[in-house]
């Protein structure tokens, strides 16, 4: 009983600390008025891109002959398109395509590239030489011909789109891990903890992850942008979404033939792409001075 | 002396970093940071590795704990080669051998509470019953000075004394038999280092620790240990009883090192000597005696045959210096061959 209670007690104090810090993260960041901006509308955008397609009278999908190239209204709020369907019901419904790749890609890279660069900077010497030169290798391609390759191997699709986006993350992660890791491992309490006889695993995992994560979540925030811009990108090529899926830059490409004569079919797809892009763009630069060691003081 | 019990036993001990250069990265040259070092400690005594930084005392503890692996020679503690044993041999070893580090700040991992790391040092080498570690926590956090209740902050919430008496706590938690102390005071005032020398005291008399203490604060050593080895470049200089290396240093580099030392006394003229240049680099070392291009005793046979480690007939049992002249130079018939730089401190 008694015991217990000491327990409670002590995961209390333990999380006290950790509450306080993301009040002082939250402080931080608030100090830069842009990547609040930026936060705030992503945290919309995500809001909006879960309940969004349940509150929207028209779907997404449905053509309206009679309603073709329609401007906008108060009907049809961003006008409709070539085939009549309710452009501003085609956004709303593709804003979790566009929101799920940039995340999935992004936590596949992750989950991908943080082992590679842990492993590359713990173990050092021939395996750090070898996993990086490959990993040069796939840096020095462009990162949008990189994907259409992998595109083009796998066939074009949605998932195929996120998994080329993800393996095109990768190097990025491992790179950024391996550099943090580097540093991480000469720390004396890493060299103290070897010394009581802990293994590698338990210094990999308990010491030197938690230690080096904050430039990945950085990194990983900058990345959902132009993991989105990719997709979006590939999508536009016709080698992501297949019609009818409404996905942005499927739609801006939907668009692109009638830019003289109904430009909105392009340019309110395109214009979400830039919010999206520019929201997690601004928001990472922030993210990264709050997570600065060098503020915090 | 000899009725002791040897406790570790190092015996030519090289340690040599690579240099790696080219386009294939081979080997080009090494860091001669460690070179042909013997020396032994008996149980239960403190000796001290003295010397200036890159002279390699930091690494001679480091390889007894083998955090790098030494390049050759045999460490052998309390009867065993450390450097034959496979990983999970050493593993268990560690539980006798353990290491303070200099700076507080560093030595603790910032995002585990004091709790966490102490028990994650049990939970390694498995040293205490899972049900009684908290009691031990207490205990130890209590024996080092400090609160029971503070074991729940971080690091972070610490001052440098405090956080170097979790260091301690942490090294003392899995009942080591020998504790490399690696600069442990250096980054902590004058008044705290004090404290953590007189703890670190008391402990060894609680539960006859033995030390392998490394500084480079002189008025430390004097104070902590029993014998003191003196290091210049990779190499053992001089060694023996602390009371003779105080008041009867033999080796040029030793006076030198020990005229440093100020005296408290503002009436007290002291004669302080002044080596010219500075310590050459351990990848190229001088030939010879490593020390003979500051020395001001230096002659030709010191640039071509090194030194041995030497007991006189007139020194202590167990004192030793590695020069050519020492019996000369205490008779006053080697006179220093370059002019020498004493100087009247005022």
């Amino acid at each position: 009983m008694s015991n217990q209670q000491v327990e409670e007690g002590v995961q209390e104090k333990v999380e006290n600390p950790r509450v306080k810090s993301i009040k002082d993260f939250y402080k931080r960041l608030a100090k830069n008025r842009a990547a609040l901006i930026g936060f705030y509308t992503i945290l919309f955008l995500i809001v909006v891109s879960i309940i969004g397609p349940l509150l929207t009278s028209n779907s997404p999908n449905d053509t309206d002959v009679m309603n073709r190239f329609e401007s906008p209204s108060a009907e049809f709020w961003f006008g409709t398109d070539h085939m009549g369907r309710d452009i501003f019901t085609r956004i709303i419904h593709g804003m979790s395509l566009t929101l799920g790749i940039g995340f999935a890609s992004v936590i596949m890279g992750a989950l991908v590239g943080i082992p590679i660069g842990i492993i590359s900077g713990y173990y050092g010497g021939r395996i750090d030489n070898i996993i990086m030169r490959f990993i040069d290798i796939l840096l020095a391609f462009p990162g949008i011909l990189l994907a259409l390759a992998i595109v083009s191997i796998l066939g074009g699709s949605l998932v195929n789109v996120t998994i080329a986006v993800a393996i095109y993350a990768v190097p990025g992660f491992a790179r950024i891990i391996r550099g943090s890791t580097l540093a991480a491992k000469k720390l004396e309490y890493v060299d103290a903890i070897r010394a009581l006889g802990a293994g590698d695993g338990r210094i990999i995992f308990k010491h030197i992850l938690p230690n080096v994560l904050s430039p990945v979540i950085v990194n990983a925030t900058l990345y959902i942008a132009t993991a989105i811009l990719t997709a979006a990108g590939l999508s536009f090529l016709g080698m992501g979404a297949q019609p009818p899926t409404p996905e942005w830059g499927a739609m801006l490409n939907d668009g692109r033939g009638y830019m003289r004569d109904a430009g909105y079919i392009a340019f309110f797809p395109g214009a979400f792409i830039v919010v999206v892009v520019l929201a997690f763009n601004i928001f990472g630069d922030g993210l990264r001075d709050a997570l600065d060691p060098k503020m915090k003081k | 002396m000899s009725q002791k019990k040897e406790l570790l036993k190092i015996n030519n001990l090289k340690q040599y970093f690579p240099i790696k250069g080219g386009v294939l990265g081979r080997t080009v040259n090494n860091v001669k940071a460690v070179d042909d070092v013997s020396f032994t400690i008996y149980e239960g005594e403190t000796v001290s590795v003295v010397g200036e930084s890159g002279c390699g005392k930091s690494t001679t503890g480091r390889a007894i704990l083998r955090l790098d692996d030494p390049t050759d020679g045999t460490i052998e503690f309390d009867g065993t080669d450390l450097l034959s044993l496979n990983k999970k041999e050493m593993r268990k070893m560690r539980k006798d051998l353990q290491i303070i580090f200099q700076d507080p700040y560093a030595s603790l991992n910032p995002r585990m509470t004091v709790r966490q790391t102490l028990n994650e040092a049990m939970e390694i080498q498995n040293a205490v019953p899972r049900d009684e570690r908290n009691d031990r926590i207490a205990e130890l956090m209590e024996t080092v000075g400090l609160q029971p209740h503070q074991a729940d902050r971080f690091p972070h919430e610490f001052s440098g004394g405090q956080r170097q008496r979790i260091g301690i706590a942490r090294a003392l938690s899995v009942n080591p038999k020998l504790i490399v102390c690696d600069e442990a005071v250096s980054a902590l005032d004058v008044s705290i280092q004090a404290q953590v020398l007189n703890l670190l005291k008391k402990f060894q008399d609680e539960w006859n620790l033995t030390y392998l203490f490394i500084a480079h604060d002189l008025g430390v050593v004097r104070h902590i240990s029993d014998r003191i080895i003196v290091m210049y470049l990779g190499k053992i200089v001089e060694m023996g009883d602390t009371k003779s290396i105080f008041e009867n240093p033999q080796h040029p580099y030793t006076k030198a090192l020990l005229s440093a030392i100020p005296v408290p006394d503002p009436e007290k003229k002291t004669e302080r000597i002044f080596l010219q240049g500075d310590v050459p680099s351990p990848i190229d070392p001088p030939t010879g005696c490593r020390f003979h291009t500051r020395c001001p005793f230096a002659t030709d046979k010191c640039a071509e045959e090194v030194p041995e480690l030497r007991n006189e007939d007139y020194m202590t049992d167990g004192h030793a210096a590695a020069c050519h002249y020492i019996k000369a130079i205490e008779s006053g018939e080697h006179q220093p061959t370059r002019e020498t730089s004493k100087v009247r401190d005022v």
